[in-house]
């Protein structure tokens, strides 16, 4: 039976209870207890430095060149705190509500409420580490409101708020390194997890440069390796973003939580062509000043897309704003799940506006109009020509988003102060992940999983800038705590040897892997079959799904897995630099993660945030969950074969909060 | 679109590198550099021949991974962008590209168009941090009003993504600017104060052990610096170090 371990008592005394009571390590037995962290995004780096400074040895592990180049960098809009600076109602516990809401009842109450907790201990530590955060002309911080909320608690750096974090946690990590208490092993891949006597006692890394296989002994083993939105092929996520440590470690015997749960945000720059390689997010702070509308008219939608005509040229009574047409209450500022299933709407009855039909407009015009007149107001200017306004409103939407409009017209060639941008969902957040409990353990003593890595926080659906908070509460207030429950029992453990049968045999089959990886010697680049899955992905797990289609999907899987090992083609050495078997070894995972996606989709009948199942949506196509069936985390267990997973069920409780159909209405 | 390629080719960082020339048809407008570099290692692998090996990751011009000399000019021909937000329309039809690896002794190259850069994350381990534990235990992040206009030259210093073309592109290989805009945004806030005298000190001495040339104000690495930082960066850096030398 899965034992989440959360603490008795009142929500709101839990976390502080347990703090209490959790065993403590003494300062000189931390040195004598080892940790290993894999992925130095703002989880990995945030745990990496607190449990380094706690006195721990840690050695962090990232694939990367740098620590600092984990794709937390690349998260843009902000991050939540529930500081109520702005004065308009916000409470931990109006947080809490708003994300166990907007992940559609489906993440565990308690560990939501620990989140919203330490919520505003982030941003004091942050603004400490000289986080250069935004600021009002009164010298304090200033917020923006996001998707799925109704009041302003997003702390933010104009759009590189992920980059300002991340860079503030490297900071704190390399302040470590200098006083030798971790040891940082870049451009290594951690390719398994090693279990003694039922605990991770280390793991098994490649070095990328030299493809030396090195074994790494450890009383613990933190994965921080984020998300599997690349399963996808193309997604918002780095090329280099892999499942491969999550999946190493479930076959070793991890469960992994609600593998289908994966977000698909609204506002990405639409695919261009078969070569595209990854996907680029516009994000979601956009949607604050942008208003989102197809033509009202097929011909006027057939025109766009013949460039026949442009968005320009249609008046107000020719658009269809729809997501302010259908959600009156929350207009534009839906939560991610409903603005891209409205988007798909829309392209699938043939309203797209751009060459292959799938995207739809954001257009930035009225807010220009809006701060224009403003500013002219607060400049004190008599009657103002609309060019003025114009003028003075691009200048303000300027100040705001500047990076993002200067990287959509790098990229499109168009300039979206003059013309709407164009966009459509993309695959961005993996919501599931590797099932914890309470203390962030997974189902392996001594292995834990913090940030995007595991399942716990989001539910079904992840409002925005609640990512950065999770991945920051877990590295530097979480984690740090918890940890010690378990390590408190391995003080006279002595250093873990990896000089025994379990390190060698993973070792082994380490080695085997990739020897046969390198050896099918077929005709296809390991691209190829990438691209393939990601298709399948999208078609049959993607926004919608149904019965035949999954059930399709798994079969297409299956083929392709076995093509895979009969045609694949990686050039170069094993015991060489060689980014072409790197992805190879990834990809061979995400050909066993996509299965186990799709068989538990299949299983969840219901609809709930980003997964949407046709055969259960109310009359106005809204998501129709099954409370009385499916209030669980679906945590899986592998036996040996990926198309033969056996579910536990945590089922979820909810005691402080009302569960009811959402309506963003 | 048509492309000839003239590529630097190098096995290991022991070995001879020379350039190799590819010829590619067939290429998008639409196209990131990076993506047409994926369309060349695609034949290349169907060819049985080896890939060219370079870095890149987030392919979204943050991560600062990607590293390309492209015509002469770090991250290419265009102004304030990383190479893989560079797109083939930035070329004519028909043009010979040279890529080339970031070249200075202090990034030795890995393969090909790869190179370590780890010297820089040295640097900043060197004393590029405010040395505050995590506990969370400071005080409110609301306690000590800092006035926008310093907020934001932080800020634009902290926009540094440390790939390292201002290096790449200094006749010197002087890593004054990467140095430079991370002492600014620290010395700029208050938080950063307390210890600026001791940092700039230690991560100036850190870069010249590194063997990072020095700074003779040519100012080739703002103009090649794809996030725009800005040489008044090196400016209060030289202010900085000048005062804490004098104690």
């Amino acid at each position: 039976m899965l034992n989440s371990r959360i603490p008795t008592g009142p929500i709101e005394q839990k976390w502080e209870k347990h703090k209490g009571e959790i065993k403590l390590v003494n300062p000189a037995n931390k040195r004598l207890i080892d940790i290993i962290i894999v992925g130095s995004g703002l989880a990995g780096s945030s745990a990496a430095a607190s449990l380094a400074e706690m006195g721990y040895n840690v050695k962090v592990f990232c694939f990367q060149d740098s620590p600092r180049r984990a794709h937390s960098i690349a998260a843009q809009g902000g991050i939540n705190a529930a500081k109520n600076y702005q004065n308009d109602g916000d409470s931990i516990y109006r947080l809490f509500y708003d994300t166990v809401k907007g992940g559609d009842y489906r993440s565990r109450e308690a560990n939501v409420y620990r989140l919203a907790e330490v919520s505003g201990s982030i941003i004091d530590q942050c603004v400490a580490q000289g986080v250069p955060f935004a600021r009002e002309y009164g010298g304090l911080l200033d917020n923006r409101s996001f998707g799925g909320v109704q009041v302003s608690r997003t702390f933010y750096a104009k759009g590189q708020t992920g980059q300002q974090l991340l860079l503030g946690a490297y900071s704190a990590l390399s302040r470590q390194i200098s006083k030798g208490k971790i040891e940082l092993l870049n451009r290594h891949e951690m390719m398994d997890v090693v279990v003694i006597d039922g605990k991770a006692r280390g793991i098994i890394a490649r070095n990328l440069v030299t493809g030396e296989i090195q074994r790494h002994g450890a009383h613990a083993v933190v994965l921080c390796t984020g998300g599997y939105g690349n399963v996808f092929y193309l997604s918002t996520n780095a090329m280099g973003s892999n499942s491969s440590a999550a999946w190493k470690a479930h076959k070793r015997g991890a469960y992994f939580g609600n593998p289908n749960f994966v977000q698909i945000h609204p506002t990405c720059i639409p695919v261009s062509g078969h070569y595209q390689s990854k996907l680029t997010l516009m994000s979601e702070s956009l949607r604050n000043d942008g208003r989102i509308w197809v033509p009202k008219n097929l011909d006027d939608a057939q025109a766009i897309r013949n460039g026949e005509l442009g968005p320009n040229d249609l008046e107000e009574n020719q658009r269809d704003y729809y997501l302010e047409r259908r959600y009156p209450a929350f207009g534009n500022l839906v939560p991610r799940d409903v603005a891209s299933r409205a988007a798909k709407e829309r392209c699938d009855e043939g309203y797209g506006v751009n060459k292959t039909g799938q995207a739809v407009f954001l257009d930035f015009a009225s807010a220009i109009e809006r701060y224009g007149k403003t500013e002219a107001s607060t400049r004190n200017l008599k009657s103002p020509t609309k060019s003025q306004i114009i003028e003075l409103g691009k200048a303000v939407v300027k100040s705001k988003y500047g990076n993002l409009f200067d990287m959509y017209q790098q990229i499109t060639a168009d300039n979206p102060y003059e013309t709407p941008m164009k966009i459509y969902p993309a695959i961005h957040y993996s919501m599931g992940g590797i099932w914890v409990d309470y203390n962030l353990m997974t189902t392996i003593p001594g292995l834990y999983a913090a940030g995007e890595a595991n399942f716990s926080d989001h539910g079904a659906n992840r409002l925005g800038a609640s990512a950065l908070m999770q991945g920051l509460a877990d590295g530097y207030f979480v984690l740090p705590y918890t940890i010690g429950d378990y390590l408190a029992d391995e003080i006279r453990t002595g250093q873990i040897s990896t000089d025994t049968i379990e390190f060698e045999q993973a070792e082994n089959q380490v080695k085997a892997t990739l020897d046969k990886l390198i050896n099918t010697n077929g005709d296809i680049p390991v691209d190829d079959f990438h691209r393939r899955l990601g298709l399948i992905m999208w078609e049959y797990c993607g926004m919608s799904r149904n019965e035949k289609g999954l059930k399709k999907a798994i079969i297409l899987i299956k083929k392709l897995r076995d093509e895979f090992y009969s045609n694949l083609y990686v050039p170069g050495d094993v015991n060489d630099f060689n980014p072409e078997l790197e992805k190879a070894y990834r990809v061979a995972d995400f050909l066993e993660l996509g299965e186990l996606m799709c068989i538990d989709a299949l299983n969840r009948k219901e609809s709930c945030g980003g997964h949407f199942r046709e055969e259960s949506q109310t009359d106005e196509g809204e998501a129709l969950r099954d409370d009385d069936n499916y209030t669980y985390v679906s945590a899986w267990e592998y036996r040996g074969d990926p198309s033969d997973p056996k579910l536990h069920k945590e089922l979820l409780k909810y005691d402080n909060i009302e569960v009811k159909q959402r309506s963003y209405k | 679109m048509q492309f000839t390629l003239k590529v630097w080719r190098q096995k290991s960082q022991s070995s001879k590198g020379a350039i190799e020339t590819y010829h590619l048809s067939d290429i998008s407008e639409d196209m990131s550099f990076l993506e047409m570099f994926d369309v060349l290692n695609d034949k290349l692998i169907r060819d049985k021949k080896d890939p060219i090996a370079f870095d890149h990751d987030c392919r979204e011009g943050i991560c600062g991974m990607c590293s390309m000399f492209i015509n002469g000019e770090a991250h290419g021909p265009g102004r304030n962008v990383t190479t893989c937000q560079l797109h083939m329309r930035s070329f004519k039809d028909g043009d010979t590209i040279y890529v080339e690896p970031w070249r200075s002794s202090a990034f030795p190259i890995v393969k090909d168009l790869t190179v370590d850069r780890s010297a820089f994350d040295r640097i900043i381990q060197s004393g590029g941090y405010v040395s505050v534990n995590t506990s969370g235990a400071t005080q409110d992040a609301n306690a000590i009003p800092i006035p926008k206009e310093d907020a934001d030259s932080a800020f634009d210093a902290a926009t540094c993504i440390g790939c390292g073309a201002c290096v790449a592109t200094c006749k010197n290989s002087s890593a004054m600017l990467f140095v430079s805009a991370k002492v600014s945004q620290l010395s700029l806030l208050p938080q950063g104060q307390t210890e600026a005298n001791n940092r700039v000190q230690r991560m100036v001495n850190q870069m010249d052990a590194e063997g990072f040339g020095n700074c003779t104000n040519t100012g080739a690495c703002e103009v090649e610096c794809p996030k725009g930082i800005s040489l008044t960066n090196i400016a209060r850096m030289n202010r900085d170090f000048l005062k804490s030398s004098m104690g």
